[in-house]
């Protein structure tokens, strides 16, 4: 484990000069982009110096780097906003889509994924095995439209897009959900969820899938153990069995699967955001590449993978509480 | 090739997998033989304007887009693309991937921890982010999608037979063979490779799987390659302003790519159960499972 | 019936590639209270597979019961309510000390968990009933009175089980604890719900050589001293011979002989029991694999199974299987040819 933090660093600066030299390494010119049509050479030029950008690139990298370590992600070449200020006022609204997508994926998943395992080969199980495979078919960005189709368009139950119509609610997480809940706003509330309800919907698919899948072949393998036929021997209640002893060891595994669970729906984030027009953090980064704006590319892209880094890290360390037998190697 | 005979009789008593064989089959006919099977074969290039968003009929089977294209013959001319970017984005995951893994596999110290960082680089970001930037940089051409996909994915592939080479590496016929004075290229090629083979072809299999959900996702964004192309990831972003009157039109590539994927899925699920579910274990397959869902 | 439990001309089948495997052929035991029965005989005779079905738990993808009853206290268990038979005979009346107890724990929780969820359902002082069955398991309590009583219980056997500083072992995951440690556990969590029979399968073959004697010690003087009876399978004939009261012999799917242990090893009748005592390398050996083969169960031979191996077998052996009888007092056998018989 030791290794792994140590290893945290190095790999993260790895991260760093690759998208760094891809960046830098483009046939079109952003800054020429951001002067704009009319401008002449000499301007295109003069901007170029002011935003340092005809130093040596090894120089660029290092002075990168510097400004990192201070917290300052740079500047977009776009909104001329500081990136991390940008991310951090879109941040909440990634937040809150993927937590309401991985809540409602482990809440239903796993149980149905228990449930499927101990009626194997049941009508139940075998509904679900088809939806499952299916679920790892389809293009997210697909599903999102057809839900939209159906439920926003054609049946008029939801919204179409974006997070709120209207006022937000007063707060201070800028979790709509929370914040509503705090305050009482109930209206806030329902219009809150009604917005969530599609994007969560479609970025939870995939991962409602997996985790039924996994849970399923967890339980199936820890109903062979011998455990379990010594508290069938001995008469315990069938829902303690199932519920409290083969579920747990089913999960030590299952645990590792929302860690990377959590990857999984950061990632379909971006393209899920992009198709709701959800203001987050996707669609940020979806737009700074289209524009070219390449400060905010290497922002986003600096923080996405030093979170995903923290995440691996975080799920190692939960699974060496989750299985006691780790503490010990 | 009694081996492949063998996987072949396997594999055919599984349902599923021989389903996935069919949609895969179907696929691959229907990028073959495009130009006989359409009804229109000229509307990937000719507009008929006068014709615009037709519903489903005898005329147009699966209707007709904004320009007035049939649906269906620009589908079944998508299949070559969508091939196209499949094979040759995973094969060169694997040209890639593979000699990366067995040299950080074989060999140990400074070389191969270096080799697997800079995999897990590659794999901390998430492929569709780093897909999505790699071609936006190059802008949106067919061959810089194949690019963005291959840099991103051979990481995979590589794990894979890094794990794999280390796990046999322990294995006592490794072991001897090496002490008698084999050379490192002859033990990798006649002992290690054939062992190695079928984790790699179960992984190509799902990988391909994903890394054509991903080409969609970026043919969507308007990274892919440009109109006319019939690529299917970016007529689902046009027929969008269309909704929700023109259903077919968003519809009909939507379900071209879900039954493409499931069918590598599904024959992936069957081969990993065929080729070797006991080693899979052995070398702790089930968390590298966890990671193939991404995009 | 005065027996404690009699299985009565019970019969277990197997589904098979080549069909139906014939595991249990209409075999009859009797266990009195407080007897310590030993069931003998060579890996696949269905010794584990009758502790099973008296424990009803056959694997769910397999045998199946053809046929018989299993008198438990006068009340056949086949035939009784399933659910008052989980919460009220098994781990209760009947408890069970597995072959593997490493295996038989959860690794995840602690000795002491599973041990207090064991009593929060099968303790002695719990009361069961109608009223019980209101609420799911999952979410009855555990009353504070009673789980102080049943741990002081618990550390109580733990101790007479001669496991080293309870306290502590309770707080310890199983694989914190030697091999020997866990079967004394096994053992006292066989007798906290105080049962009336105690089975046991194989308990002693996964431990290592030196330990299994002491622990069969402990075990028969743990249940002498409160009048329990057990079912103990093994294939090994000295452990019946240290433990045993009495000694079943079984051979593919038939009970062939029963005996007083002193009577099994020294005038054994069964021409069966008399092979295997012979192939014994040294007295109070393990068994060792006698010329010929065991029948395969699908289609195994008719009337009694041992016939084609049999130096005294003769045409009614191959018809119709032999009634038991009795050669003196309690040694009863099956067999037209008993050894030592006129």
């Amino acid at each position: 484990m030791l290794r792994r933090l140590a290893w945290f660093l190095p790999t993260l600066l790895g991260l760093l000069a690759v998208t760094f030299v891809i960046a830098r390494v483009i046939p079109a010119d952003p800054v020429a982009l951001v002067a704009g049509e009319t401008a002449t050479p000499a301007q295109v030029e003069a901007l170029r110096r002011q935003l340092g950008l005809d130093r040596p690139l090894a120089v660029q990298f290092v002075d990168y780097v510097g400004r990192l370590i201070k917290g300052d992600l740079g500047t977009s070449l776009y909104t001329t906003r500081p990136i991390a200020d940008d991310l951090a006022s879109r941040l909440p609204a990634t937040i809150e889509l993927t937590l309401v997508a991985m809540v409602f994926s482990v809440v239903v998943g796993i149980p149905l994924g228990v449930v499927s395992a101990l009626w194997r080969n049941s009508a139940l199980d075998h509904a679900l095995r088809v939806v499952t495979v299916s679920g790892l078919a389809i293009a997210s960005f697909w599903l999102g439209i057809m839900l939209q189709l159906l439920f926003a368009m054609r049946l008029g139950w939801t919204p179409l897009n974006g997070r709120l119509r209207g006022f937000p609610p007063q707060g201070l997480t800028g979790l709509y959900l929370v914040d509503a809940a705090l305050t009482g706003d109930g209206a806030a509330l329902g219009a809150a969820l009604s917005h969530l309800a599609l994007p969560a919907a479609t970025l939870a698919f995939p991962a409602l899938a997996t985790l039924v899948r996994f849970t399923r072949a967890g339980v199936l393998e820890v109903m062979q153990s011998n455990f379990v036929l010594y508290e069938r021997a001995m008469g315990m209640p069938r829902s303690v069995i199932v519920w409290k002893y083969i579920l747990r060891s089913a999960l030590t595994s299952t645990v590792t699967q929302i860690g990377l669970l959590f990857g999984i729906l950061l990632a379909g984030a971006v393209v899920t955001e992009t198709v709701f027009d959800w203001p987050g953090i996707g669609t940020y980064a979806v737009n700074s590449i289209i524009r070219s704006d390449y400060n905010a590319v290497m922002g986003f892209t600096v923080w996405a993978g030093a979170i995903f880094l923290l995440v691996n890290l975080l799920v190692d360390i939960a699974h060496t509480f989750i299985d006691p037998r780790e503490r010990a190697a | 090739m009694n081996a492949a005979l063998f996987v072949l009789s396997r594999l055919a008593r599984d349902r599923s997998a021989l389903i996935g064989l069919v949609l895969i089959l179907g696929l691959v006919a229907a990028a073959l033989l495009a130009p006989v099977l359409a009804t229109h074969p000229d509307d990937v290039f000719e507009l008929h304007p006068s014709k615009r968003l037709l519903p489903p009929g005898a005329q147009h089977l699966l209707g007709t887009d904004r320009m007035g294209s049939d649906i269906y013959s620009r589908l079944l001319f998508g299949a070559r693309i969508t091939i196209l970017i499949g094979v040759i984005a995973v094969g060169a995951s694997l040209v890639i991937g593979v000699p990366v893994g067995l040299v950080a596999g074989y060999y140990h110290g400074w070389l191969s921890d270096l080799l697997m960082r800079v995999s897990d680089v590659f794999l901390a970001v998430p492929q569709v982010v780093l897909a999505i930037a790699i071609a936006q940089t190059l802008g949106p051409s067919l061959p810089n999608v194949i690019l963005a996909l291959s840099v991103t994915y051979w990481p995979w592939f590589a794990r894979l037979v890094y794990a794999e080479t280390r796990t046999l590496q322990k294995e006592v016929f490794v072991e001897s063979t090496a002490a008698l004075g084999a050379s490192p290229l002859r033990l990798i090629a006649l002992h290690v490779l054939p062992n190695v083979a079928s984790p790699i072809i179960v992984r190509a299999s799902i990988g391909m799987g994903f890394t054509i959900l991903t080409a969609a996702a970026l043919g969507f964004l308007g990274l892919g390659p440009p109109p006319p192309t019939p690529e299917w990831g970016r007529t689902i972003a046009e027929s969008r302003e269309f909704l929700p009157d023109a259903w077919w039109y968003a519809a009909a590539p939507g379900v071209a790519i879900f039954l493409t994927v499931m069918g590598f899925n599904l024959l992936g699920d069957g081969l990993r159960d065929v080729l070797d579910p006991r080693i899979r274990r052995a070398s702790g397959g089930a968390r590298g499972l966890a990671g193939d869902a991404d995009g | 019936m005065d027996e404690l439990l009699s299985v009565r001309e019970l019969e277990v089948e197997f589904p098979t590639d080549q069909g139906p495997a014939q595991v249990l052929d209409r075999i009859s035991l009797d266990i009195g209270q407080g007897e310590v029965v030993g069931l003998v005989g060579e890996s696949g005779c269905g010794k584990t597979t009758l502790a099973r079905t008296i424990l009803g738990v056959l694997p769910q993808s397999g045998g199946r019961i053809r046929g018989g009853a299993i008198f438990f206290k006068g009340r056949d268990l086949l035939r009784e309510n399933p659910v008052v038979v989980n919460d009220e005979v098994r781990g209760r009346a009947i408890t069970f000390i597995p072959q593997d107890p490493f295996s038989s724990f959860s690794p995840l929780f602690t000795v002491g968990t599973q041990i207090m969820d064991l009593m929060k359902w099968k303790s002695p002082r719990r009361r069961g009933g109608a009223g019980a069955r209101r609420w799911p398991a999952l979410l009855r309590g555990y009353p504070r009175e009673r789980w102080r009583a049943d741990r002081a219980a618990a550390l109580d056997v733990l101790r007479a089980a001669q496991i080293p500083e309870p306290e502590r072992a309770l707080g310890r995951l199983p694989h914190e604890l030697s091999g020997g440690q866990r079967q004394r556990l096994m053992i006292a969590m066989a007798l906290l719900p105080r049962p009336d029979l105690i089975i046991a399968d194989e308990p002693t073959t996964s431990l290592d050589v030196t330990i299994p004697a002491q622990i069969l010690r402990l075990l028969r003087a743990l249940v002498k001293e409160r009048g329990v009876s057990v079912l103990f399978t093994t294939h090994d004939l000295g452990t019946a011979y240290e433990v045993c009261d009495r000694v079943v012999v079984m051979y593919a799917g038939q009970e062939m002989e029963s005996a007083p242990t002193d009577a099994f090893f020294q005038r054994p009748a069964h021409p069966y029991t008399r092979r295997l005592l012979e192939s014994l390398p040294s007295p109070g050996g393990e068994i060792r694999d006698i010329p010929g083969e065991v029948p395969s169960l699908v289609g195994p031979p008719p009337g009694c199974r041992f016939h084609p191996r049999c130096d005294y077998a003769t045409a009614e052996c191959a018809t119709l299987r032999p009634a038991a009888h009795a050669v003196e007092g309690l040694h009863r056998v099956r067999c037209y040819h008993p050894v030592g018989a006129s």
